[in-house]
Order: C-alpha cells, then structure tokens, then sequence
C-alpha cells in the first residue's frame, strides 16, 4: 500500500520508530510491528479499550488519548493504558435507593474531590468528569447520569485523579439509579424486548447461522448503512 | 426585581432542602430573583489554613469563576454571591480572601486552575443572605411581615463559622446582633442566652455522637434558662446537630426539655404569610409546627 505521508519519529515504550505522520497511534504501533493482545478493541472510538498517556517533544504535559482515534505527531512518547486496576464495588442494584449518600456510601473517595479538573483534563470524549463527580457527591444523580453519559469506560480519569477517585464506575452507578429509578423503564424498550420473545427475530438468526462464509461476508458488505 | 448569584452547597439541596425553599421564597418576596449556576461543585470546606496548601483553594475560586461567568453574561446585577450555610460562606469568602491578599498563592491557584475559560478576577463579594437582609434594611423586612411573630421568644444561635474569624464573619465576633435584629424585625422576642456561640460539636457529629450530644445539652439548658420557645439558626451543620441530634441529647439526659430548631428564613416566611410550601416545616426536627400552633402563630 503507498503511504505519501510525511514521516514522523514516535517513541513506542521508550523505543524508537518511524511510522507515516497519517496513522492512528493504534496503526502506528502496528507498522512499527507492535501486535495487540490487548487495549484494542471497536477501532472506532466506541470501546475505550486503548486509553493512551502521550508527551510531545519538549512538552511537561502528560496527555491521554485513545489511540485508535488520536494521529501521531512528531516526538509522541506513548505508553498503553490496557489495563486500570480500579476498584469497582459490587451491588444489587434491586437492594439500592436513589437517595442523596447512595453513590456516597459505595465510593465514599468521592468526598476527597478537590474540584481540581484533571478529570476533565485527561478525558478523550471531553466530558465534563469532574462536574459529574461533584454531583454523585452532593447526591444529584440525575446530573451525574446525564454528564456521564457518553463515558466509555477508559479509565483516564482514574489513572490521572489526585483524590484516587474512579470517575468512571461512580457515573456508570449513577446511571443505573437514574435509569432503573428515577427515568423508568422506556416503552420502545419493552415493547422490542417483547418482540424477541415472541420470536420476531429467529427466523432471522437461523438464516445468518446457516450461510456460508461467502454469503455471510457480502451480506456484512451490502448492508444498510445507518450513518451514511 | 434584583437577580442576585446564589450559591446553594450540598446540603442545601439535601438535609437544608427547606433552608433553601423559605430562602427562595422570602427572597422573592423582598424583590430579589436568585441566579443558581448552571455548574458549581463542593465550596471546598473545610479552609485550607496551611500557606502551601493551593489544591484546597480550588474548588471555592472554580465556584468564584462561575459567579463571574453569570456576571459576564448579564444573567445577575452585581458580582456579589449570596450563600446561606455558613460553612459554605466561611470557606469561599476565606478562599477569596486569600487570592486576593496572597500574590504567590494568586498565581499557584491561577495555574492549576485546569480548563476554564475566564481567569478570576477576584472582583467576586460573598455575602451570606442575612448581610443581604441587613443591607436592605430592618425597615423593608418589617414591610414585608404580615403575619409578625408576636409572643415567640426565639434564641438566634450563631455557632462558629458565621461570625469567626475577625473581618470574615456576618457581625461583630463577640457582640453579634445580626440575627436579634432580624427576629425583632418579624415581632418575635430575641432572646440573648450564654451559649449562643458555643461550638455545636460539628464533624463530631459522625462519630462521636456523644461529643455533640453533651454540648447540645448545654446549649439547650442555657436557652430553657433564657426562656427561649425556639432557636434559630443559619447554618446546616448547627440545625443538625441541635435538631434531629436532640434524640442523642435524650438518650443521655433523660429529663431533656426538647426545644424546636429553625433556619432564620423559615421565620421569615411564616411572618411573610408565605405558607408551608415556603417555610417548609415539615423538614425540621423536631416538629416546630405544635409550638407555633400553641403561639396561634399557624393555623390548625
């Protein structure tokens, strides 16, 4: 394949590389021969599973990216995240109340917020982190539900939190509360869910299950394209 | 009507729910519109004393920020905010203070003050809601009474936050009247009593109930002595160990004359005739609602 990108000099761990200035970090580190076992995933920014910590040349800022969205720049020192040992509480969420202390009294480091924003900061999707975390504590989880929402799950926040807050597992409870106790089930949702069970989709499934690779591929190739 | 920056805090939209609805409602009816931001966090308490200390300032200048964005946007009349726990008033009106009296931590503060669109100015005034009422003037509160308190005796219990230290607090540290002043304003008898700025017990509270308990007792023997119906207070923590604390009082001194507790604004919206809705009594405990019926103050 030609590439007539411009050449740009990355630091994968430490170690050097010259890979075309147009890749993704994730591309780069595989032309540079990196194979991925894990911290890859979706590839389309969905998954949050290649949260990256970069330094450009030069620079003291540590910054965090996903490396299947961000494109290399000259001097880039990477490092993968694939992995945030974080604490993650269990609960029943049928057992919970959505009462002011309840995300409190699972992660009770929230009271150790200092408002510093380096949540915000480190955030890929530029989500307002620590908006949302300062609502779990006050207890509006509401707030919390709705300014998480578009949270994958990276673990930036996490790694970056002065206070060892894990940002991301207090939205995804705050979440959950709101959706299971103060938003109510949606009705589309019943209803499609009422639908598989009555069978509307297994004709379907036993028809996929049954084609040949061939079939299977230009079926995926020639399917509707929502976004498109 | 004047729109004024409000910043609630935590408990205001918890515990204090109906330290924030009588607020809300007496405000309106003294012709003040308060402007909630749409973003705020943690006022930061408690202040940070130690002069390296810089992460602890954070929270109470980001909040400072967000009055100056409201101002910038022409949502308020003024850069002043107006709070209502005390602790709230205490640790943003000492953190302001700081920045501005302090150019190294001014500028440390200004540094790691992570994605904000304006830098502060500093230009923001913190005020608590009863130095607002004092600048309006006794005489436009007692316009507003309909309903004036006649025959309560209530004791304004001030605690430590409102008036300490010297040149940050509501009043005189010593010989505070703020609140007398106030009471008299909506009919009621001020009653001064010894205690009135003895410490509450605060953050004891979560787990030396006990400590809270012993000094709620003495709090409440020096009222009795001053023949005090009620006490009123302005700030959150004090309300709560003094009010629904009482039944660690009992438990330890069996003979305890139990005494109502209310926020100074929840005077004001009976007084104001704004109805329950507003003066919210329903939130306090004890029930301060069978001694203002005894008083005729509230109807049956």
């Amino acid at each position: 394949m030609e590439n007539n990108a411009e050449i740009v000099t990355i630091y994968v761990m430490g170690k050097k590389h010259k890979v075309p200035g147009d890749l993704t970090i994730m591309k780069a580190m595989e032309y540079a021969g990196h194979q991925f076992t894990r911290g890859a995933g979706c590839r389309g920014g969905y998954c949050g599973a290649c949260a990256t910590l970069y330094r450009k040349k030069g620079s003291y800022k540590l910054e965090g990216a996903l490396a299947c969205q961000k494109i290399v720049e000259d001097g880039m020192y990477i490092a993968q995240i694939p992995f945030n040992p974080a604490e993650k509480t269990t609960y029943s969420l049928d057992e919970l109340r959505p009462d002011a202390n309840t995300i409190l009294e699972y992660y009770p480091e929230l009271s150790r917020c200092l408002a510093c924003n380096t949540c915000t900061k480190a955030c890929p999707q530029d989500i307002m982190v620590m908006d949302y975390v300062q609502a779990s504590l006050r207890g509006d989880i509401e707030q919390a539900a709705k300014l998480s929402f578009d949270c994958i799950s990276c673990g930036l926040c996490a790694v970056r939190c002065p206070a060892e807050i894990v940002p991301y597992n207090v939205g995804q409870l705050a979440r959950r509360l709101y959706a299971k106790y103060i938003d109510g089930p949606s009705q589309h949702v019943l209803d499609r869910v009422k639908e598989v069970e009555e069978g509307k989709f297994d004709e379907g499934i036993k028809e996929l299950k049954n084609m040949d690779k061939a079939a299977l591929q230009e079926r995926y190739e020639t399917r509707e394209k929502i976004l498109e | 009507m004047t729109r004024l920056a409000y910043y609630p805090g935590c408990t205001l939209k918890t515990n204090a729910k109906n330290f924030e609805d009588s607020t809300i409602a007496t405000a309106e009816k003294l012709g003040i519109e308060l402007v909630e931001p749409e973003r705020w966090n943690c006022c930061g308490t408690v202040h940070s004393l130690s002069t390296d200390d810089v992460m602890h300032h954070l929270a109470p200048i980001r909040n400072l920020i967000r009055v100056e964005e409201l101002s910038n946007a022409g949502a308020v009349d003024s850069k002043q905010v107006v709070t209502l726990c005390a602790m709230c008033y205490n640790t943003l009106k000492r953190s302001n203070m700081v920045f501005n009296e302090d150019s190294d931590r001014k500028k440390k503060i200004r540094d790691n003050m992570y994605k904000e669109d304006i830098q502060y100015s500093g230009n923001v005034e913190v005020l608590h809601y009863l130095e607002v009422l004092r600048e309006m003037g006794w005489d436009k509160v007692k316009e507003a009474v309909v309903n004036p308190l006649n025959g309560l005796k209530v004791a304004p219990y001030y605690g430590c936050l409102l008036l300490r230290p010297r040149g940050i607090g509501v009043d005189d540290t010593d010989n505070p009247t703020i609140m007398e002043d106030l009471v008299e304003a909506l009919g009621a008898e001020a009653v001064h009593f010894a205690y009135s700025q003895k410490c509450c017990g605060s953050y004891n509270t979560v787990h030396m109930k006990e400590v809270v308990a012993d000094l709620a007792h003495k709090i409440f023997k020096q009222a009795e002595e001053a023949s005090a119906d009620m006490l009123v207070t302005a700030c959150p923590l004090c309300e709560y160990n003094l009010g629904p604390r009482q039944s660690e009082v009992e438990k330890r001194y069996p003979v305890f004359k139990s005494i109502p507790v209310v926020y100074f604004t929840q005077l004001m919206a009976l007084a104001f005739g704004l109805g329950e809705e507003a003066a919210a009594f329903a939130g306090n405990k004890p029930d301060p609602r069978p001694l203002l019926r005894d008083k005729g103050l509230l109807e049956e």
